[in-house]
């Protein structure tokens, strides 16, 4: 690393066209004019999204950066809402024309006479990712660093290793909400993430690692333990190597055992999908209907939090104005509540939950997850290995889909290892793993002491639209779920 | 709005690659995008979402001799484009001497740019209340088609219709116009055991006209719906697997992410070197060809400004070409196929990637297999391109003496890709234009199956 002081690009590059003092400033009171004229024909509430969206990346191949780039998102979306049903239209001019334009296109959802007047106060808003400097606002030579220090450590680490990758992904989106329930807040959300992938080959064989990680952080995640490029580059050659010599995994239903941290997934794609209100407005989640009853063993306590400060599922507010908040979800086992936007809340006659969330203006919001997290139960984890006669023990994964109607889903795991007689053994090459939410969630029997939260890059999609999310759990043993493996034990 | 807005975004990347070159790129390339979007959601009859915008973008790639940049702009105001061509140069800094980077060679650019009927003007004039009616009709003949489907996760339908244009310092100057128009229906129907059980079916099309009927997209998708009901997990073993449509469709999106140029040059596929010898059954046999018309991947030009081409990628079970842009060609030693992505970054891509028909219609694929799995719908992302490993969760229907026996879920199927795909025995006659990469029904000898 050098000792040079980092040259920093001014922080007026940050400021959004719609900020105080900017061409196209969008204060209160224009704000104010454009939900009138949304609620025009009559529709029962209204919204304005504005988003400056600020991205950088940096990609090395080959032990050279190969290419930098930059993008610019810029847009502001009108929503008009009249009970179950909304009108949407978006605008990439934010020409004072053409933004009443778009508000008009949106008015069309309701039919009937102008709605009173509504009016908007600013409020603060929690800081959960303070960044003493958005990396974006560093210059480019001190991050390529980054990558080349990546590239040389991957290199170093074995021999095996024929390529190394390396990237940096950074963005910077100021938004503006303003609601005729009278929110009007401004936030400024930081994301960066790191990432390496190494490529071994062996005897014939070859075989991919990647590790990364990233979150609402500044260039000082770095500087943490595990975090540097040179651990993320060996973590991802560690891993390339483990698996070279990966054997088929077996296939049909047995224990499994998942490893903390990135195990959440299975909160994720188990539970936290088949929550989100607005399959259960629409009664079509396996969980509709369900609140108050078992969903999962007595030791199983979910939560999701936006309050985990710099992580990737932190928010200071939801893409609605609303405040996000730590939502228990499952209780010792009983299903206690669903995740709300302002619309599913209104449905269920509740105070929303503060999950309306959307990829960008382009996109209206959704009931969408943040950092959704098992806690820890009573199991020292080494116990819970040696309790499995015959299983698998998952440490690291793909990613995972749920069929919210039946409340089926997989995920894929890229770092497995054969459980035999209470010990950890053979790698086993990539598997899927399937069940059904409540059923597994059921057969949870051990939970280990060791929560842990991912520092994996998480990106959640529902309906075409990404949002960035956490999750994190202890180590956890399921008493028989389906393996997908080739292996066919004999029976 | 065809030749208008193809010509309006012509000279906005002209203008813009003037500016790059005079800022000092010594080679740049710049696409220019517009377009208008509209779709609907109805729900139980009613009207969940209509949504409507209008969008434009700019994406530009700068290159000082042989370091390269890129930037993108949804703003495209004199301030918006002025950062990102600042940006692009900036950036070309920062970047390290890339000795394969560069424009192709100028005699090897398209030099004419067939019109494939790409566009339809009514595509783009279907306005929010013709588009709630459509959606409506389809969804209504879903819930009408049996008392059981008795919810829904609703009906969509939308279109888009825009233009692009591609103009580079190397002299390439080419656009066109585009349109896609789709509907969907996912009714759902609810299981004796309390299980929710939905599916869905959907059409989609570069002309309005060319749609299916409203009506027989909600009685597919109502049928397919209530196919589901009573589904249940089968024992771990080893079966025959039948991949309808849309499933086979996916299996040739999973292989056309091996034979692009940069999974090769990354090494990050299993058929690296493989070009020339047997990939799959000789029952398989796999084209890209960009030249269909109205073709939904079709396009007059790659992205490099190359001219269209045909290209047979596996004959008769033999891989004959990976796909390749400027590139990743120069990364492997090769030519080009003319298959560079349409972005400003480099890689290629398919255009309309089609597994070619068989003789056998799908019912006739079905009645002979004796014990098997018919598969309509898979899960998760459960594959490993440098190595072929794949495993998915799966459902759709035990078939027991050549008639489908009851539907079944929560299983997976497995088997390395390399295997998948040789053990190809039956291919389809069924094959639907409706996407760009499109294959008919397909029939593995032999995967595992993991269930109880």
């Amino acid at each position: 690393m050098t000792a040079d002081p980092p040259h920093l690009y001014p922080a007026s590059e940050l400021h959004a066209p719609f900020a105080p003092g900017e061409p196209f400033e969008l204060d209160r009171e224009r704000c104010r004019k454009l939900l009138d004229v949304a609620l025009r024909h009559g529709g029962e509430a209204a919204d304005v999204y504005a988003e400056f969206a600020l991205g950088a990346s940096m990609v090395l191949e080959e032990g050279i950066i190969r290419t930098a780039s930059r993008g610019v998102s810029l847009g502001v979306g009108v929503r008009v809402r009249r009970g179950d049903a909304a009108g949407y239209a978006y605008s990439e001019d934010l020409s004072w024309d053409a933004l009443v334009r778009a508000a008009e296109t949106a008015a069309q959802i309701a039919e009937g006479g102008a709605s009173p007047p509504v009016d908007v106060n600013e409020r603060t808003l929690p800081q959960r990712y303070v960044v003493e400097t958005p990396s974006i606002l560093v210059h480019g030579l001190t991050k390529r660093e980054f990558l080349l220090d990546a590239d040389k450590a991957a290199r170093a680490a074995d021999s095996r290793v024929t390529r190394v990758e390396a990237s940096l992904n950074e963005s910077y989106r100021e938004i503006l909400i303003a609601t005729s329930d009278g929110h009007f807040v401004r936030d400024r959300q930081p994301m960066m993430r790191f990432g390496v992938r190494a490529i071994v080959e062996a005897n014939g064989k070859r075989q991919a690692g990647s590790s990364g990680g990233g979150g609402r952080v500044g260039l000082e995640y770095f500087t943490q333990p595990g975090h540097s490029p040179e651990e993320h580059a060996r973590e991802a050659v560690r891993l390339a190597v483990a698996m070279l010599d990966a054997r088929e995994a077996p296939a049909g239903e047995m224990d499994v055992v998942l490893a903390p941290g990135d195990s959440g997934i299975l909160l994720h794609e188990a539970v936290g999908h088949g929550l989100e209100a607005d399959f259960n407005r629409k009664g079509v989640s396996n969980y509709s209907g369900r609140v108050g009853k078992p969903v999962a063993s007595t030791l199983c306590t979910v939560v999701d939090t936006p309050d985990i400060a710099n992580s990737r599922g932190a928010i200071n507010v939801d893409d609605e104005g609303n405040e996000p908040r730590a939502s228990t979800l499952i209780e010792n086992g009983i299903l206690r509540g669903y995740l709300h936007d302002t619309l599913s809340a209104k449905h269920f006659g509740i105070a929303p939950t503060g999950n309306g969330r959307r990829e960008s203006f382009r996109c209206v919001p959704m009931p969408r997850m943040t950092n959704t997290l098992l806690l820890a139960g009573p199991h020292d984890p080494e116990e819970i290995v040696r309790s499995v006669t015959r299983g698998v023990f998952a440490r690291r994964f793909g990613g995972g889909q749920v069929d919210i109607a039946s409340g089926d889903f997989v995920f894929s795991i890229s770092e497995a290892y054969l459980i035999e007689d209470g010990k950890i053994t053979a790698p086993l090459k990539d598997v899927n793993l399937i069940g059904n939410g409540p059923e597994a969630l059921g057969k949870v029997t051990m939970l280990g002491n060791d929560m842990a939260i991912s520092d994996g890059i998480w990106t959640c999609g529902k309906d075409g639209q990404s949002v960035p999310v956490g999750v994190g759990c202890p180590t956890i043993k399921i008493s028989g779920m389906t393996v997908g493996g080739t292996e066919i034990a004999a029976r | 709005m065809t030749t208008g807005l193809t010509n309006e975004l012509l000279s906005l990347a002209e203008d813009v690659l003037g500016r790059l070159t005079r800022g000092g790129a010594t080679e740049a390339k710049v696409v220019a995008r517009a377009g208008r979007d509209l779709s609907v959601r109805v729900r139980m009859g009613a009207v969940e979402l209509v949504e409507e915008a209008g969008t434009r973008s700019l994406s530009v790639r700068a290159a000082k001799g042989k370091r390269v940049a890129t930037a993108s702009t949804s703003d495209v105001t004199p301030t918006g484009i002025a950062r990102a061509v600042r940006d692009a140069l900036e950036l070309c800094d920062l970047s390290q001497e890339d000795p394969f980077a560069g424009l192709p060679d100028p005699s090897m650019l398209a030099k004419e740019q067939p019109d494939l009927h790409l566009f339809d003007p009514a595509c783009g004039e279907v306005r929010g209340a013709e588009a709630v009616q459509r959606a409506k009709r389809a969804e209504q003949a879903a819930r009408d088609f049996d008392a059981r489907i008795t919810n829904s996760e609703g009906a969509n339908f939308g279109r888009t219709a825009g233009a692009f244009a591609l103009a580079t310092s190397g002299g390439f100057r080419g656009g066109y116009a585009g349109s896609y128009a789709s509907l969907t229906v996912q009714p759902v129907a609810a299981d004796a055991d309390g299980k929710n059980r939905t599916s869905y079916y959907w059409t989609a099309r570069r002309f309005l006209s060319k749609l299916e009927s409203e009506e027989n997209v909600g009685r597919e998708a109502a049928r397919r719906t209530l196919a589901l009901l009573g589904a249940r997990k089968v024992a771990t073993g080893s079966a025959p697997v039948v991949f309808d449509p849309d499933m086979a469709r996916s299996l040739l999106g999973t292989f056309a992410g091996c034979i692009v140029g940069d999974a090769i040059y990354r090494r990050g596929s299993y058929l690296l070197d493989r070009v020339g010898s047997d990939v799959a059954s000789p029952l398989v046999s796999i084209v890209d060809d960009p030249l269909i018309d109205a073709g939904p991947g079709s396009r007059p030009f790659d992205g490099d400004g190359l001219a269209s081409r045909r290209n047979s990628v596996v004959e008769r079970g033999v891989l004959k070409t990976y796909l390749l842009d400027t590139y990743s060609a120069r990364k492997l030693g090769l030519e080009s196929t003319g298959s560079a992505a349409g972005m400003t970054g480099t890689g290629a891509g398919t255009s309309n990637f089609v597994l070619q028909p068989g003789a056998q219609t799908p019912e006739e694929i079905i009645r002979s297999t004796k014990r098997g799995l018919f598969v309509t719908h898979m899960m998760g992302f459960g594959f490993n391109a440098v190595t072929g490993d794949f495993s998915r969760g799966a459902s759709g229907f035990w078939i027991e003496n050549g008639e489908l026996a009851y539907p079944v879920s929560e299983i997976t199927i497995s088997l390395n890709f390399d295997q998948l795909l040789k053990r190809i025995d039956a291919v389809g006659n069924d094959l639907d234009m409706k996407s760009s990469v499109a294959a008919p029904t397909l029939r593995v000898s032999e995967m595992t199956i993991a269930g109880n």
